[in-house]
């Protein structure tokens, strides 16, 4: 689920180091280290292991691999046990059978988690429906393209349908999509009950105690409910309840204004409701690029049916009884003085999610939540509470809280596959994505402008900034789409791309030219020779990286190896383009 | 409006030399827009340059700076668009026109490009009453192309804003008001009103006297059709974001707003309703949209008997949407087909009536309040005509009587109520009914001033109507529909003819709990009460 409402991206500073040079001799260096420290693993990673699982099915006791040596003498059950099968455990689930590994997964409520369940998968149905809707009753947005609709109207049930259609079919696919692959799907809730040891049951029933060489705690999170708020389920609400869209409420208000919120506020507005906005600080969409969230609430907030209280909490949320209607009081964030009551049809509590981690057993391994979030180092290791390393022991997703979000806890869970089969992996978290799917949608990697600022004030370097509008892309204009901006944060002196964050029509499928360019390191000066399709909304972004002004006059004082690196990159383009002069020429 | 204020503000004299002004102007109009055009060649070359420099669309937040004309607070604004007032001072205008006490500005919608047609307003740097100091940013404007900070080429006090964050407006339009001095700020805003009057649409003319007597106000139902004061209590004012929006942009006080909404809260229809407005086609769009609640769907195909039937419209009529009130009044009306009633007729002799009217006419006492005063003391002596069915099983009967008069108000149809009629006097009566009515007109009226009745009362004979038949309102017992009052040939029982004034009344009422003969023998007290009229002044 999309769904933090702060990034926990200073924790992730460390990477970032390595991620600004993440050029192959680094990478090297930590392969070394890896190798001393995790040396058996190498042999796991047999490729013999896909076919084991293949044969030896389902039996108990098997051992992990034939041909270890060196290995301590005791064998487990599986290579690899997931408890939680959401996005993240899928995932980690997947890339483990990939890499020859006998995995199991453990899920004791429905596969797909949160996301698919409860979380992005409904809501993009969800949101489908709203952006629809949006466009039929835009009377204007019609004419302009020369259409003429009789008034749009949607039949509730139908549209919860959809969503739960979805959910249902998405849950199937990665049901199917795993056991095609020979994982195994244990039913019940995990519990830790000692190093490499998992004792999972449903209630009622004896437990089952299975053994494994690694084990990655996926347990996701549930939605953050705030002491003094009472959730009812039908007129005060968290996401799991509104995603079944069992009514629509003519004013409902939305307890916090991030991803979830703003979400909701695009499908609530879009079938008629007035929306209420109660947000903690004191401006709306707080994660976000300020210019971003500034123009996000020009164009989603002001001219939609939506009003918002800013730097103040919900203290107390009544549902609605007794012929009363839902009644919020309100309290100043700063001098905690009551400031105002609302009355209104339902509440949404959207202000964020807390760690799944009870009952997981962590005590028996001597490991003390933070807030219930499972202390994790920049590889997912699990921290004990004495500082030290649990070995084989792993946490990803929202469970450690590091980046709330589904294909960040899915990354994390392949880097942690990787770690486990051999390959020394950190995942730069900087290079995760991250879209909220309003219409139009926002979308970013990276960071934001303050926070650039922030580290480039340390690091003592120049950031620069880049922006184009989707004004003057033809594919926008040929949408009558063209509101939007994409905006770039950079390194003059070197080209790197520090953040990148659009907001416009489909900038959710926009941000991965930027994302996959931090990820691989990809610096402004090769991308901006990138070939962008014309029309294309992509053009946004190859705009973007063409506006931006890289002087390479600086690179007099970088060491003498990244000279002569980006020289050699610098004639590579000089040939480049030489060549398409010919081309074009001929 | 104009006129008004160019009466209010100059003499007699002056307003006659002030028509020669404006072909004064418009010559100098045309000197100054040459001028105008050579400061903007000089001011904006380097910008256009810029924008040629940057020939990808970057976004860049340019500084413009707009002019902004003086105008006099007279009727002149429109004719001048662009004089600073020190130039009509100095050049050939003669000295009279110094009478221009105030030098109030406009702020313009820049033309930030050469394509720009209109600009939207994203944000005011400054809000209402700041001061201002030349060459500071006061707005935020978008083109077609970017964002750009307009800053102010006067110094002054930003007294009104005219086209508010998020609304466009064409290129040369006023978007703001600058006064010079805070005297000049209430005459500034008086003008930014002005502006934005269109909103505010005049009151249409009073139409036709309405088909039969018909009130649109039982008590829920109703969405107030006028702008009455909020209800008294401690209740605090709670309306939706929606409303709130619109009731900003049309310039509506929200707290002069009575809801109509779920536990009285302000609808965006109220605000509508209190704007004059007609409720906005989304929302029409978005009536489809209710389903889970049934009562809607299943009305909706009662009310609106088989649309597809319905013959086309013929070419060239035009389709005009109810105002709030009067949905109201139509939705009432269908809701009142499903109360059996039934009618019975009264000849009434008024000599004994018009006389005393002649005689009390002097002292403020209308026609209204005499047959309101005379319909009272009738009721109350047969309680049950004052009674009401509101379930369908039970007598509900009303412990006031409370006579609500149905008028003719601007296009709609409005029933103030005259509470406790029996018990008030004539003359306190007529006074109290001259406030109502007063109140109507100013759409003023209090929920409870016209959705508190008891027996409605219709009077159309000043039309010279003789008889009619009323439709009985939801939620009372009985409607009283009276005729003229004409002079009639009548034989008495020794067959001796004579000239009497006679008026018809006709009482419309709910069979469920009102006979016939209960009804009968209420006219006929009602009758005699008239006919022995000096005891209504008791």
């Amino acid at each position: 689920m999309h769904s933090t409402l702060s990034f926990s991206r200073a924790t992730t500073v460390p990477t970032t180091n390595y991620a600004f040079h993440s050029q192959s001799p680094i990478n090297l260096r930590f392969c070394g280290l890896r190798r001393e420290a995790f040396g058996i693993s190498i042999l796991t990673r047999s490729s013999s292991g896909r076919v084991r699982l293949s044969t030896r099915g389902r039996s108990k006791r098997i051992s992990a691999s034939t041909g270890n040596n060196g290995t301590p003498p005791k064998s487990f059950d599986y290579d690899l046990i997931i408890i939680g099968a959401g996005v993240g455990g899928h995932g980690a689930a997947l890339h483990a059978v990939e890499k020859g590994l006998k995995t199991a997964i453990i899920e004791g409520d429905v596969v797909g988690g949160t996301c698919v369940n409860r979380g992005c998968v409904p809501s993009k149905a969800l949101l489908a429906v709203s952006g629809r809707m949006r466009e039929l009753q835009s009377e204007h947005h019609m004419k302009a393209l020369g259409l003429q609709v009789s008034a749009a109207g949607y039949d509730r049930q139908g549209v919860a349908g959809h969503a739960n259609n979805l959910a249902s079919k998405i849950r199937s696919n990665l049901t199917n999509s795993m056991k095609a692959l020979g994982v195994d799907i244990l039913t019940g809730f995990g519990t830790i009950v000692g190093p490499q040891k998992v004792k999972y049951g449903k209630v009622g029933f004896t437990d089952n105690i299975v053994t494994a060489k690694d084990i990655i705690i996926a347990t996701g999170s549930v939605p953050f409910v705030p002491k003094g708020i009472e959730v009812d389920g039908k007129t005060v609400i968290t996401s799991d309840h509104a995603l079944k869209l069992e009514f629509v409420p003519d004013w409902i208000a939305i307890v916090g204004s991030g991803y979830i919120g703003l979400e909701f506020s695009d499908v609530y507005t879009a079938l008629g409701s007035e929306v209420t906005f109660i947000e903690a600080l004191d401006q709306l969409m707080p994660g976000f690029d300020p210019e971003i969230s500034k123009l996000a609430q020009r164009v989603l907030i002001n001219p939609r049916k939506i009003d918002y209280h800013t730097g103040v909490f919900a203290t107390k949320i009544t549902p609605a009884r007794d012929g009363k209607p839902v009644i919020i009081e309100l309290t100043d964030a700063k001098t905690k003085e009551h400031k105002d009551t609302l009355e209104v049809d339902a509440a949404l509590i959207a202000t964020g999610r807390a760690p799944f981690t009870n009952g997981l057993g962590l005590e028996n391994i001597n490991v003390v939540t933070q807030r219930g979030f499972v202390p994790v180092d920049e590889r997912m290791r699990v921290i004990d509470a004495n500082g030290n390393l649990v070995p084989h022991l792993y946490c990803i997703g929202d469970a450690n809280g590091k980046m709330m979000l589904a294909h960040a806890a899915s990354a994390q869970g392949i880097s942690v596959v990787e770690q486990v089969t051999g390959r020394d992996h950190v995942l730069n978290h900087l290079s995760v994505p991250a879209a909220c799917f309003t219409h139009p949608e926002i979308s970013m990697v990276g960071l934001t402008e303050p926070q650039a600022r922030e580290k480039a004030e340390k690091e003592g370097f120049e950031i620069s900034v880049a922006k184009t509008s989707f004004k003057a892309n033809t594919k926008a204009q040929a949408e009558n789409e063209g509101e939007g901006l994409a905006k770039l944060i950079y390194r003059p002196d070197n080209g790197e791309i520090l953040g990148v964050h659009i907001f416009g029509l489909h900038a959710a499928d926009l941000i991965h030219e930027a994302s996959n360019a931090i990820a691989l390191g990809t610096r402004i000066q090769d991308i901006k020779f990138a070939v962008h399709a014309h029309p294309t909304l992509s053009e946004v972004l190859d705009e973007l990286f063409k506006s931006a002004k890289v002087s390479f006059g600086s690179f007099l004082h970088c060491s003498q190896e990244l000279l002569n690196f980006y020289l050699i990159r610098f004639c590579d383009y000089a040939l480049t383009r030489h060549k398409l002069l010919l081309g074009l020429e001929s | 409006m104009q006129t008004q204020f160019g009466s209010a503000v100059f003499p007699r004299l002056l307003r006659r030399s002030l028509s020669y002004i404006p072909s004064i102007l418009y010559s100098l109009h045309s000197l100054l827009n040459l001028f105008h055009f050579f400061r903007f060649l000089s001011n904006s070359s380097p910008q256009s340059q810029k924008h040629k420099e940057m020939a990808s669309p970057f976004l860049s937040n340019t500084i413009i700076s707009f002019s902004s004309s003086l105008s006099s607070s007279s009727s002149l604004p429109r004719l001048a668009p662009s004089i600073p007032f020190s130039a009509i001072r100095s050049k050939s205008t003669p000295r009279r026109i110094l009478t221009v006490r105030s030098k109030i500005r406009e702020i313009f919608m820049p033309a930030l490009s050469s394509t720009m047609t209109e600009g939207k307003i994203v944000s005011w740097v400054k809000s209402e009453g700041d001061v201002l100091s030349k060459g500071e940013s006061v707005v935020v404007v978008e083109s077609d192309k970017a964002d750009m900070d307009v800053e102010t080429f006067y110094d002054g006090i930003l007294a009104a804003i005219v086209v508010g964050e998020g609304e466009t407006a064409p290129v040369g339009a006023a978007i703001g008001i600058l006064a010079e001095t805070e005297d000049e700020i209430a005459e500034a805003k008086a003008k930014a009103a002005s502006k934005s009057g269109a909103s505010t649409p005049s009151a249409p003319p009073p139409a036709p006297t309405p088909a039969a007597a018909s009130t649109p106000a039982p008590p829920k139902s109703t969405p107030a059709p006028a702008a009455p004061t909020v209800a008294e209590g401690p209740r605090k004012t709670v309306a939706t974001p929606y409303a709130k929006k619109l009731a900003k942009q049309h310039k509506v006080d929200i707290e002069s707003v009575v809801g109509t909404g779920p536990y009285g809260r302000i609808t965006p229809e109220d605000i509508e309703a209190a704007a004059g407005l007609s409720p906005s086609k989304k929302n029409v769009g978005l009536a489809v949209v209710v389903e889970t609640k049934p009562a809607a769907p299943a009305k909706a195909p009662a009310a609106s008997a088989a649309p597809s039937s319905l013959p086309p419209p013929v070419p060239g009529s035009t389709v005009v949407p109810f105002t709030t009130m009067q949905s109201a009044v139509s939705k009432n009306m269908v809701e009142s087909l499903s109360v059996p009633t039934f009618r019975v007729g009264y000849p009434v002799t008024t000599d004994a009536l018009d006389a005393l009217y002649e005689k009390v006419k002097p002292k403020g006492v209308t026609m209204t309040a005499l047959l309101a005063k005379a319909a009272a003391m009738a009721l109350a002596q047969h309680p049950v005509v004052n009674s009401s069915c509101k379930d369908g099983k039970s007598f509900t009967y009303n412990s006031n009587i409370n006579i609500a008069v149905a008028v003719a108000i601007n296009g709609g149809l409005i029933t103030p109520v005259l509470q406790d009629a029996d018990k008030l006097d004539l003359y306190l009566l007529s006074q109290k009914w001259k406030e109502l009515v007063e109140k109507a007109r100013a759409k003023q009226l209090q929920p409870q001033e016209y959705n508190s009745g008891t027996f409605t009362l219709s009077n159309l004979g000043m039309f010279g109507v003789d008889r009619f038949d009323a439709i009985l309102p939801p939620g009372q017992g009985a409607i009283m529909a009276v005729g003229a009052s004409k002079p009639t040939v009548v034989a008495d029982a020794d067959g001796f003819f004579s000239v009497k004034n006679k008026m018809l009344v006709n009482v419309t009422a709910d069979h469920r709990i009102i006979y016939g003969a209960d009804l009968a023998a209420f006219l006929q007290t009602f009758s005699k009460i008239v006919e022995n009229a000096e005891s209504l002044t008791l």
